[in-house]
């Protein structure tokens, strides 16, 4: 059960920086725009707890609970800024359970077994993974659907898993989900107006109610949408446009961390630069931080500046997008990057193409060691008995979890 | 299901007044389909004169968006098109110089399975959940080769090693469900594979899948293919997968095939503004920081059709002339079409 | 909160009372899946029959005096058994009392019975279905042993023991046995709508919202899971009049000297071989054309709201 540790002494060296740019960072996030930002005392009561939260106890927890982290990860520092989100060791076991009236424990599905992300301002992490790979669950567990069971999520240094009540509430206003399918994910009943006005009738104190009709209609115009469609009906939009409403819904509350899952796969490939554009766009007006959560590789490489690549519960393989992709050291990364098509014919044949065998393992009942082992043509003894830590491998500059790490170029044509 | 289930429902072969294939004549030709859908909201032109040939041992990819009518066309191929609402209006689709729009229920029946087979995106509900996969691949030679159950079940066997399903033997018991996605999306291929089709139509075959998955199941269709020199002809929207195995490509725009060529052509100099936005505006994995064009507006509706150039709305070049008139098929070059009234303009890119 | 009713309602209305200004006329006219529906309904024939029926059923048990000007309680045994005329178009029962007045008078009772039980049901069964469905677990297994209980007793048993048991023949007697009785209908279907609503990805986003459970249940699951409901609750109030006469012809129900359909056949079915037969064709008639009219509403209502056939 070696959590990866991971991050422990840079968090200590960090603290000084943290706290020197929290402030400034709460005076970025009120002056984005709307007048009808919420009132100070609120802002100020989130500013104090942000800097207190982002020193020490985080840093205590995680070096006291992972002792015996003999090699420390150093995570890849690839620009300077605050942490708008910090994920350590966030594990999430879903029991299994057996009996109705009398249920017992009789195992546990690892869904996701031991997280560490960092997330700085207007910066995308993307998460890749495979069906399984525990991509979803981080998600739910980010965003509030599901309790950790155990580990720390940080929203600019204020932990949602400590947080309760209205303290809570508050703070998730700071990381918000487009989610992946544009048809389910609006309430069909509701107009377009009730659905982005929503999130102002939960969290009350964010815009007057007066204000609320124009601020939607604002919403609207900043997604691309005419703000005059304010009373249709979901049904009404295409797939592209109502994904632009979920991306209104989500930017209601002006959160600093927009999660993203999956957001344009189900949209046409005709539809689909026009909605990562808007992302694009957004983040560069209001500063966002994405974490992009997708299968899609390809789109992935567009958008993020970091990535994290998953593979049954675990990161394993972590940092710079641009050189994981130009140069991954995982085998199950460089599998899944050579496995996506390239739209060029030219390429055919001269790719390096790794095609693996087998499935992916049940997560309830995981490999031993590395978890990839049991598909891993590099695999050894080793493999099986010593997890292998996601920490930086000799010749590489970013962190890969296998005792084996070699650089390989998968994307492109080799002559 | 369904689809499956009338697959398997044929009986023993009765070819009389069938008439006589010609060898010489290509696998598969079709010449000008026609397919609309006669709905509430108006009758929608789902497929409008799609014209191409397709031969043994080779790939010719259908190209386009949902609304662009490429499952439709495989659907009036295969002859399995739900009409109501659809209907055939008008074209030909040949086997060896027959007219296989122009059999009797029966024949067409026939030919199903054992001259044209069908594979789905969804292999979960395209098969029996009640019956083993062996049980269901079995069937297949019971009912139309006439074979006692031991016999079938050794044939199973064989086709769950030919798409290569480690353990065979063992897993020709399991049932559906047991089995995990890319597997199932192998059974459906056996399934697909049992009365040895000479074209094997694959529609969106890995679009549920993950990408390593997708790989494996890309891999095994090719190598399928090269065996046995089936013609096959693949449904998708993803034009990486299409550059990675297809020899000829069809791009389909509001029921038109827009442009038609062989695969390396196209991506290195298209010919309707549609294909090449549409190559503009895919992020490639291989490729860093480049910008993604954005095709403005969305698809036509079919039953509210632009009068003119069906994509002329929604083209950066487009013109008077293309708001009016509807572009016939240019030559661009030999086996190479456009539907673009200035596609000289495109073409040299 | 301005949750807004589960009802239909709901659906249709273009303005959101949140705002709190009055909402600029929309652009165009919102279409929803209530409005799309009704926009079919308007055009089926079996649906404008239907409410036809239950709205001539509705005014007899309102207004009676629309229909006719007699008096159901007037009765003179000078008259006993006459034969249709013109001026009572049914004749006269074994008392003496105007037979087609006590037809339009019988209706009130009938139907009586039939909307406080439906009312009943709906309430109970709405709860019932979206406690077990929201909330699961132990609630839910309660819940559904109790529907498994019920559903395993013999309906009309059942009704007769406790209507014998009561020894009360109001119409609160047997609307409160039909409610005991009947509510699982609606509690199965609208706990396995509420179930499915509930992992849709709508009230997952309002969820990360940190919206509360009774924002969830009223705004985002109710107004999605009601449809179904709707169309068990329409059929429901048909049967329920047949019930009414099923249990008062059983001699459990109804009385006289209360009027209803119920009685009306009970008194009639002794003449019909004396040669009276309109005595019970008459009052079976009204009901087998209620219980008709809101089966075949219902009908309509259910391939009306039937997302699968749009």
């Amino acid at each position: 059960m070696s959590k990866k540790s991971a991050k422990d002494t840079p968090r200590e060296e960090n603290p000084p920086v943290d706290a020197a740019v929290v402030p400034d960072g709460t005076g970025d996030a009120t002056g984005k725009d709307t007048g009808a930002a919420s009132p100070a005392p609120d802002g100020a009561a989130t500013e104090a707890t942000a800097g207190d939260g982002a020193g020490t106890p985080a840093a205590g927890a995680t070096v006291t609970e992972t002792p015996r982290a003999s090699e420390p990860v150093a995570p890849p520092v690839l620009d300077k800024g605050e942490n708008v989100l910090e994920v350590r060791d966030l594990v999430k076991h879903f029991p299994i359970t057996q009996g109705i009236v009398l249920r017992r424990k009789v195992g546990a599905v690892q869904a996701v077994d031991g997280i560490n992300l960092d997330l700085r301002r207007g910066e995308t992490l993307g998460i890749v993974g495979e069906s399984g790979c525990g991509k979803s669950t981080l998600a739910k567990l980010l965003i509030g659907l599901e309790r950790p069971t155990s580990g720390t999520i940080k929203v600019r240094g204020q932990d949602l898993t400590e947080l309760r009540g209205g303290d809570l509430l508050a703070a998730r206003r700071n990381i918000q989900m487009v989610f992946q399918d544009p048809y389910t994910s609006l309430n069909p009943r509701m107009t377009v107006g009730d659905l982005i006005g929503e999130p102002f009738e939960i969290h009350t104190d964010v815009v007057p109610r007066q204000g609320r009709r124009q601020r939607v209609q604002e919403l609207l115009d900043l997604v691309g949408l005419n703000p005059d469609h304010i009373n249709r009906y979901p049904h009404q939009f295409s797939g592209g446009q109502r994904q632009r409403i979920g991306i209104a819904r989500a930017l209601a509350l002006e959160p600093e961390v927009l999660l993203c899952d999956e957001p344009v796969s189900a949209l046409d490939v005709s539809i689909q630069a026009q909605v990562i554009n808007l992302l694009e766009k957004l983040q560069d007006e209001l500063g966002l931080s994405y974490l992009f959560i997708a299968h899609d590789l390809s789109v992935v490489r567009h958008i993020a500046d970091k990535l994290g690549v998953m593979y049954l519960g675990r990161v394993v393989e972590y940092g710079n997008a641009e050189e994981i992709y130009e140069a991954p050291t995982h085998p199950y990364t460089q599998a899944l990057l050579s496995a996506v098509p390239v739209p060029d014919p030219k390429l055919r044949g001269m790719r390096d193409e790794i095609v693996l065998e087998g499935d992916v393992p049940s997560p309830a009942n995981p490999p031993s060691g590395c978890r990839f082992r049991t598909r891993c043509w590099k695999a050894e003894d080793v493999c099986a008995e010593e997890t292998p830590l996601l920490q930086v491998r000799e010749n590489s500059r970013h962190a890969s979890a296998c005792h084996f790490a070699q650089k390989r170029d998968v994307v492109h044509g080799s002559a | 299901m369904s689809i499956v289930s009338r697959m398997k429902k044929q009986t023993a072969p009765s070819t009389s007044g069938r008439p006589e294939a010609d060898s010489s004549a290509p696998l598969l030709e079709v010449e000008n389909l026609q397919v609309e859908f006669r709905t509430r909201d108006g009758v929608a032109k789902a497929v409008n004169g799609v014209t191409f040939t397709l031969e043994a041992g080779r790939t010719r990819a259908i190209l386009g968006e949902s609304g662009s009518g490429k499952s439709v066309t495989a659907q009036a191929i295969m002859g399995i098109l739900d009409s109501p609402p659809g209907y055939v209006t008008g074209g030909a689709v040949r086997h060896r110089g027959v007219d296989m729009l122009k059999l009797n229920r029966e024949q067409r029946r026939l030919m199903r399975g054992s001259t044209v087979a069908m594979i789905f995106q969804d292999a979960l509900s395209a098969l029996n959940p009640v019956f083993t996969v062996g049980f269901q691949l079995g069937e297949m030679f019971r009912v139309h080769r006439g074979m006692s159950r031991k016999d079938a079940r050794t044939k199973a066997i064989e086709l769950l090693d030919l798409v290569r399903i480690p353990g065979a033997a063992q897993r020709v018991d399991d049932y559906p469900h047991q089995f995990s996605g890319g597997m199932r999306q192998r059974v459906m291929i056996a399934m697909a594979l049992a009365l040895d089709p000479e074209i094997l139509i694959a529609d969106e075959p890995t679009t549920a899948l993950d990408v390593t998955v997708q790989a494996q199941i890309m891999k095994l269709l090719a190598e399928l293919q090269q065996e046995r020199s089936m013609g096959l002809l693949l449904i998708t929207h993803d034009m990486g997968v299409v550059a990675d195995v297809a020899d000829d490509i069809s791009v389909m725009y509001a029921g038109r095939v827009v442009e038609q060529a062989p695969v390396s052509e196209i991506y290195d100099a298209p010919a309707h503004p549609y294909t090449k936005s549409l190559l503009e505006s895919i992020p490639r994995v291989d490729l860093r920081g480049q910008e993604l064009s954005v095709i403005k507006g969305l698809p036509p509706t079919l039953t509210a059709m632009p009068p003119g150039c069906s994509f002329a709305p929604r083209c950066y070049m487009a013109r008077e002339k293309c708001g009016q008139e509807a572009p016939p098929a240019f030559d661009v070059a030999a086996d190479r079409i456009s539907r673009c009234h200035y596609w000289d303009e495109v073409h040299p890119a | 909160m301005s949750e807004s009713s589960p009802g239909g309602g709901a659906a249709t209305k273009t303005s959101d009372p949140a705002f709190g200004e009055v909402p600029k006329a929309p652009t165009e006219r919102a279409r929803s899946l209530w409005s799309d529906a009704w926009r079919d309904l308007r055009r089926d024939p079996v649906f404008i029959i239907a409410s036809l029926i239950v709205l001539a059923v509705i005014s007899m048990v309102l207004f009676p005096s629309l229909w006719t000007s007699g008096d159901p309680r007037d009765c003179d045994l000078a008259r006993a058994r006459q034969k249709p005329s013109w001026d009572a178009p049914f004749g006269f029962s074994n008392l003496g009392c105007d037979y087609y007045a006590q037809a339009i008078y019988g209706a009130g009772p009938s139907i009586q019975v039939a909307v406080f039980a439906t009312i009943g049901i709906a309430i109970v069964g709405t709860l019932f279905g979206v406690l077990s469905g929201f909330y699961g677990g132990l609630i839910d297994t309660v819940i559904s042993r109790l529907v498994d209980v019920v559903a395993g007793l013999p309906f009309l048993l059942g009704a007769v023991v406790l209507l014998a048991l009561m020894q009360s023949r109001s119409v609160w007697a047997i609307v409160f046995v039909l409610i005991a009785l009947a509510w699982i209908t609606l509690t199965r279907v609208i706990r396995g709508t509420v179930m499915t609503t509930k992992n849709m990805d709508y009230v997952a986003a309002a969820r990360s919202l940190g919206a509360s459970d009774r924002r969830i249940i009223f705004r985002h699951i109710l107004p999605n899971a009601m449809a179904p409901g709707i169309v068990v609750l329409t059929i429901a109030l048909g049967l329920f009049v047949s019930l009414e006469a099923t249990l008062t012809f059983l001699g459990v129900g109804l009385r006289a000297p209360t009027v209803s359909w119920g009685v009306m056949i009970v008194q009639g079915q002794s003449h019909v071989l004396s040669g009276y037969p309109h005595l019970l064709l008459v009052p079976c008639m009204f009901l087998v054309t209620t219980v008709l009219g809101f089966i075949l509403m219902g009908d309509a209502l259910r391939d009306a709201l039937d997302p699968k056939l749009r």
